[in-house]
């Protein structure tokens, strides 16, 4: 990989099949972490309200107590297993995740495990649940002073930003369980630049075609992909004052002949190996 | 070398594009199907083409990355590969064997092997008892900077005998069942803290350790000062060798956790941590279901059984049931081999 490759692929992990491909995992980034996390925050809640709206409708003198054993079960079952449960299941995401579209994986690559999902979910409970318990029941008391607020804060700030500190995006629980939250985006095959039927294409002299590498070749796949005239005219002009071409005012039409070209040159480089990475490699 | 490029080049990515794209396009159709409702929802012959076309997509993906420049192309056979891994290779082992062999073996060999750190929290937990009802016995005002006011519900050392008396034998018809539901709940919260507080290099879990202990021994003492000592300790032990035990267990776990943290050894830190991490998981998932054992008995058993042979009995029964499941069961299944 060269090094602008590298850069764009740091947040990728080598993540290598039975088959021995390397699928190359993208590390979901701190904020759809985040996002995936609220959104199982307020699901929670507004379970816990709907439940107990309709607990506190059912009850009826004789049931109560059976409504107030649901309760405090429910309540218990809904804090520590919301995540654990869902986890556990083939998707491997709770809700949140699953909207955001990302999953929790093992590091080491085996099938994640019950014991891994308690253990990263687990340890939540030191992560938010008890600063923000122990600051809520202070503040019912009215004894929640500057100095516990801020402590409290810190605290969770620590665990809270903790994977934005590390290289792998590891939250504390995913470090002792050994796994961490992949991205799994969904794209559509977009269609291809070259085509098969083009029948009539500019060519190219050798000296034009010599003047980039494969990096400059993506660059330039993106732009007609992306289709935004301004950014299409600049890189025309930028290239025919390079291999000093003639305008002949068709900029997507000598662009894309140009990428095919180049595409063409560049791949029969690598059937004899010689993999040109940019511009600046000979 | 002048010569002439070609008038219609075809690049690997069209070549490959018209070669496969259709057997991408069934398997991408089969993973959403999977992912957005079931694999039940795949037909017979979906299911055994399912393998093939992940096989076929894994090797354009890997072809395509040593011969084609066209990274749309590249980029969307890597999410594709993703997905189909995942729905292939993710799969859960089945519900019911997990559930087998945790209680066969993953339960007791995490416990097992964790009994070091136990041992030590049982000593901690017992040695804090100690200290305490010294500390009560010689001057009753400690009582009261060990056990916080609301905790304590007028069994301090200014209470009669016939009130502490009742506190043990007296029914509370009231509320059995939510009470016993609410001091699970309450007693895994805390178990689950002390577990994940071991994080810390175990500082704060030997804390959360000794406290219930200076506690345990705090209530004995007062107790045994109006001579209700062993009455106290029939009425303790019908669930508390469970709920003590499983609070020790606990600590233990979160103790490994912090040690490894701390003294990895050989393996790096980051190794050390998962591999305790994992085990003292499923040690938890233990304590969980000891507590909720020790809740039964304590809400139900301790109302009903007003005994105090019968309540130590059941007591000591279940601590000895225990340490069968944890010490004894293992080896036997291993044959007496370490």
């Amino acid at each position: 990989m060269s090094a602008s490759v590298a850069i764009q692929d740091r947040f990728r992990r080598a993540f290598v099949t039975p088959e021995g491909v390397d699928l190359r995992l993208e590390l979901a980034s701190g904020g759809v972490r985040a996002a995936a996390f609220l959104i199982d925050a307020f699901m929670m809640i507004v379970l816990l309200i709907v439940v107990t709206m309709v607990l506190a409708y059912m009850a009826v003198p004789g049931v109560e107590q059976v409504l107030a054993v649901l309760w405090l079960l429910g309540f218990f079952l809904l804090r520590n297993g919301w995540f654990s449960l869902f986890e556990m299941g083939s998707r491997g995401a709770t809700p949140g995740k699953r909207l955001m579209g990302l999953r929790v994986v093992a590091r080491d690559g085996a099938r994640l495990t019950g014991a891994a999902v308690v253990a990263r979910n687990a340890m939540r409970e030191i992560e938010i649940f008890l600063p923000l318990s122990f600051l809520a029941a202070r503040a019912v008391e009215g004894t929640a002073d500057t100095f516990l607020t801020i402590f409290s804060l810190l605290w969770s700030g620590i665990f809270l930003f903790f994977p934005l500190f590390n290289k792998d995006r590891l939250r504390i629980g995913d470090l002792v369980a050994g796994t961490w939250v992949v991205s799994l985006s969904k794209i559509t095959l977009s269609p291809d630049l070259v085509g098969i039927g083009a029948a009539h294409r500019r060519t190219f002299s050798d000296t034009a075609l010599s003047l980039y590498g494969i990096f400059e070749l993506q660059t330039l796949e993106e732009v007609l992909r992306l289709e935004q005239p301004e950014a299409i005219a600049t890189v025309a002009r930028t290239i025919r004052t390079k291999a000093v071409l003639p305008d002949d005012g068709d900029d997507y039409g000598f662009l894309s002949d140009y990428y095919a070209a180049l595409c063409a040159k560049l791949e029969s480089g690598l059937l004899v190996g010689r993999r040109r990475e940019t511009k600046w490699q000979a | 070398m002048n010569a002439p490029v070609l008038s219609r080049p075809m690049v690997n990515a069209t070549r490959f594009r018209a070669a496969h794209s259709a057997d991408w396009a069934r398997l991408e159709q089969l993973v959403t199907l999977m992912e957005k409702k079931s694999i039940r929802r795949l037909s017979d012959d979906d299911l055994l083409a399912l393998p093939a076309l992940y096989r076929t997509t894994l090797s354009s993906l890997s072809v395509a990355r040593d011969t084609s420049l066209d990274r749309a192309l590249i980029t969307y056979l890597e999410q594709l590969c993703t997905r189909a891994y995942f729905q292939i290779y993710g799969v859960q082992t089945p519900a019911a064997r997990q559930f087998t062999r945790f209680f066969a073996k993953a339960w007791p060999e995490a416990v097992r092997s964790l009994w070091r750190e136990t041992l030590i929290c049982i000593v901690l937990t017992f040695g804090a008892a100690i200290v305490a009802y010294m500390l009560v016995r010689t001057d009753p005002s400690w009582f009261y900077s060990i056990i916080p006011e609301g905790l304590a519900s007028g069994r301090d050392p200014s209470a009669s005998a016939e009130f502490l008396r009742s506190t043990i034998y007296d029914k509370e018809e009231d509320w059995l069942l939510p009470f016993a539901t609410f001091l699970f709940t309450h007693n895994s919260e805390v178990a689950i803290f002390s577990f994940a507080l071991g994080f810390a290099f175990a500082v704060p879990t030997v804390l959360l350790i000794l406290y219930n202990g200076l506690m345990m021994g705090a209530f004995a003492a007062v107790f045994a000062s109006k001579g209700l000592g062993l009455n106290l300790a029939a009425w303790l032990m019908i669930h508390g060798t469970t709920e003590i035990f499983a609070i020790c267990i606990a600590g233990a776990a979160g103790m490994r956790i912090g040690m490894a943290v701390a003294f990895p050894g050989r393996l790096s830190r980051m190794e050390a941590a998962v591999i305790a991490g994992r085990l003292a998981a499923t040690a938890m998932i233990g304590v969980i279901l000891m507590l909720a054992a020790a809740g039964v008995l304590e809400g139900i058993g301790r109302q009903t059984i007003l005994d105090d042979g019968l309540r130590a009995l059941i007591g000591t029964a279940m601590f000895a049931s225990w340490l069968a499941y944890f010490y004894v069961m293992p080896t036997f299944r291993r044959g007496h081999v370490r």
